[in-house]
């Protein structure tokens, strides 16, 4: 069972309580009548499906119900950090430092 | 090669088994091949013994970061199967089946492939309408597959309880009687046999780290953890790891990577005497030859190349499992284990050539790889040999992603492929 910390209600949780929403910082186009076919392709289907370090979404589904971001190693499955909604991509390396 | 037969297991019997041979050489790479297969599991495997058989191109070696049938091929729950909605699916997975048919006589090698039936319940009225319409879509274009009302679907499977007052009651089934299952390990040693005794290389524990391609773009072999190995066409055929190896091509692929879970119960005496899948209650269970019940339900939700998979998801199966069969409600689990397994969009394979002049894939098969695996070594093989896809495989292009030519069983088929 992997324990998440939700950013909002500042917890470490079961797995049970989230529900996973997918790769993280893909941003819907701003202008979608401007995207060619393979744009459109690279938005709705194309993802990074790394062996490592992996940017994504989940939701505190049977919590505060809000949407978050996580940072997890996709062979571990360990998490390194959760952060809100809405905030850039994460400097790892400055985390890391910071952490030492 | 050693000819297996009854004589031959008589002859052997008498000297104590003590005169069988390797069955195949563990080859270490050369410079260069016509082919290099990207991972040896059974579709791997299977797409350079019908290279060599049917297609006269020997100069093979398939490539494994492992052992031979270490990854999927030994992880499924061995469920073999075609009824699925869409023609160019129902196709896809009955070529498969007819190829099955005879596998073990071709291979001179026992799959041990049992027609048991595979019987899908129905345990409300949508399951009910929507599994009528996959008979009919499915008897439209010839594949075996047939309703059941409860009655008869108990007396197929008797351990099965048809009781209205159940939390789930079974409305009716949808059985297809071809379908049943085979040893999956047999599947990969049966095809790495007969593609090595046609002088095909099985290279084991190598890790492929980059494809190579030339000034022109071209594929011009692949990076090793055993050195360089030149090849003009590359296949890669490697599941989970697709998008990792794809990526050093230049490639970025529609695919992620889930664990799928199953566990298997101590053995015990026949108890099951076919295939049961519960789509609704989500999870299905069979029994193997040895004894034990072998159960698996879908994917974890979080992409993972962990080969593990979290315990929720198996409580979540064993809770459907005793659901619909309260017989096993005190029966105990033995193992459990996961493989990772590469989805696409559209729960459709990508089973073609790649926008890389010599590269060729064969991914995306998500949950349901394992019944497919004679047809996509056998169209794989096509595929590289011709430099074009067989029309079977046509339609399961990497450009459906751009075009919007999806083949979404995703929402028509059914959850647990
Ligand atoms: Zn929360």
């Amino acid at each position: 069972m992997l324990l998440i910390r939700c950013p909002y209600c500042e917890e470490d949780l079961p797995e049970a309580e989230f529900a996973y929403a997918g790769e993280a910082h893909i941003a819907r186009p701003a202008d979608p009548m401007a995207l060619s076919d393979e744009e459109w392709r690279d938005y709705l289907f194309i993802r990074s499906n790394p062996r490592g370090t992996h940017f994504e979404r989940w939701r505190h589904i049977h919590g505060c119900g809000r949407f978050f971001n996580a940072v997890r190693d996709t062979v571990s499955d360990k998490f390194r950090m959760t952060y809100k909604a809405g905030l850039p991509r994460p400097d790892l390396s400055a985390a890391k430092e910071a952490a030492e | 090669m050693t000819h297996f037969s009854a004589f031959s297991l008589l002859k052997n019997a008498l000297s104590g088994h003590k005169g069988w041979r390797e069955q195949w050489p563990d080859s270490q790479p050369k410079a260069e091949y016509d082919v290099v297969i990207v991972g040896a599991g059974g579709h791997g495997l299977g797409a350079a013994y019908y290279l060599a058989k049917e297609h006269g191109i020997t100069r093979v070696a398939v490539i494994d970061k492992g052992w031979l049938g270490g990854g999927n091929t030994g992880r499924n729950t061995t469920i073999i199967r075609s009824n699925y909605l869409y023609d160019e699916s129902a196709r896809l997975y009955d070529h498969a089946l007819d190829l099955w048919e005879d596998l073990s006589q071709e291979l001179n090698y026992n799959v041990m492939y049992s027609k048991r039936g595979v019987m899908m319940l129905a345990h409300n009225v949508h399951d009910v309408q929507s599994f009528q319409r996959h008979i009919h879509s499915n008897r439209l274009n010839g594949v075996d597959n047939r309703w059941l009302t409860p009655e008869e679907a108990k007396a197929f499977c008797p351990p099965l309880d048809i009781s209205p007052r159940r939390r789930y009651p079974v409305m009716g089934a949808a059985l297809q009687k071809r379908a049943g299952t085979a040893r999956h390990d047999a599947v990969a040693w049966g095809y790495a046999r007969a593609a090595a005794a046609r002088g095909v290389d099985i290279i084991q524990n190598c890790a492929v780290t980059a494809i190579r391609r030339g000034p022109d773009g071209a594929v011009t072999g692949v990076e090793t953890t055993k050195g360089f190995i030149r090849a003009r066409k590359v296949a890669v055929s490697a599941a989970g790891n697709t998008s990792v190896v794809l990526e050093s091509a230049g490639l970025r692929m529609p695919l992620e990577s889930f664990p799928l879970q199953a566990l298997v119960s101590e053995p015990v005496k026949p108890i099951f005497p076919c295939v049961v899948m519960s789509n609704s209650v989500h999870a299905y269970i069979s029994q193997s030859d040895k004894g034990e019940l072998v159960i698996g339900s879908g994917t974890d939700q979080y992409v993972s190349y962990s080969q593990r998979g979290g315990l929720p998801l198996i409580e979540h199966t064993v809770a459907a499992i005793c659901e619909v069969f309260p017989i096993f409600r005190r029966m105990r689990m033995l193992r459990k284990w996961g493989g990772i397994v590469d989805v696409t969009p559209d729960r459709s394979p990508i089973l073609g050539k790649l926008p890389i002049p010599g590269l060729y894939v064969n991914c995306g098969w998500g949950t349901g790889g394992f019944k497919a695996t004679p047809g996509a070594g056998h169209l794989l093989a096509w595929t590289v040999a011709k430099d074009e896809p067989h029309p079977i495989n046509a339609p399961f292009t990497l450009e459906r992603f751009t075009t919007g030519r999806l083949i979404d069983e995703a929402a028509a088929a059914a959850v647990a492929h």
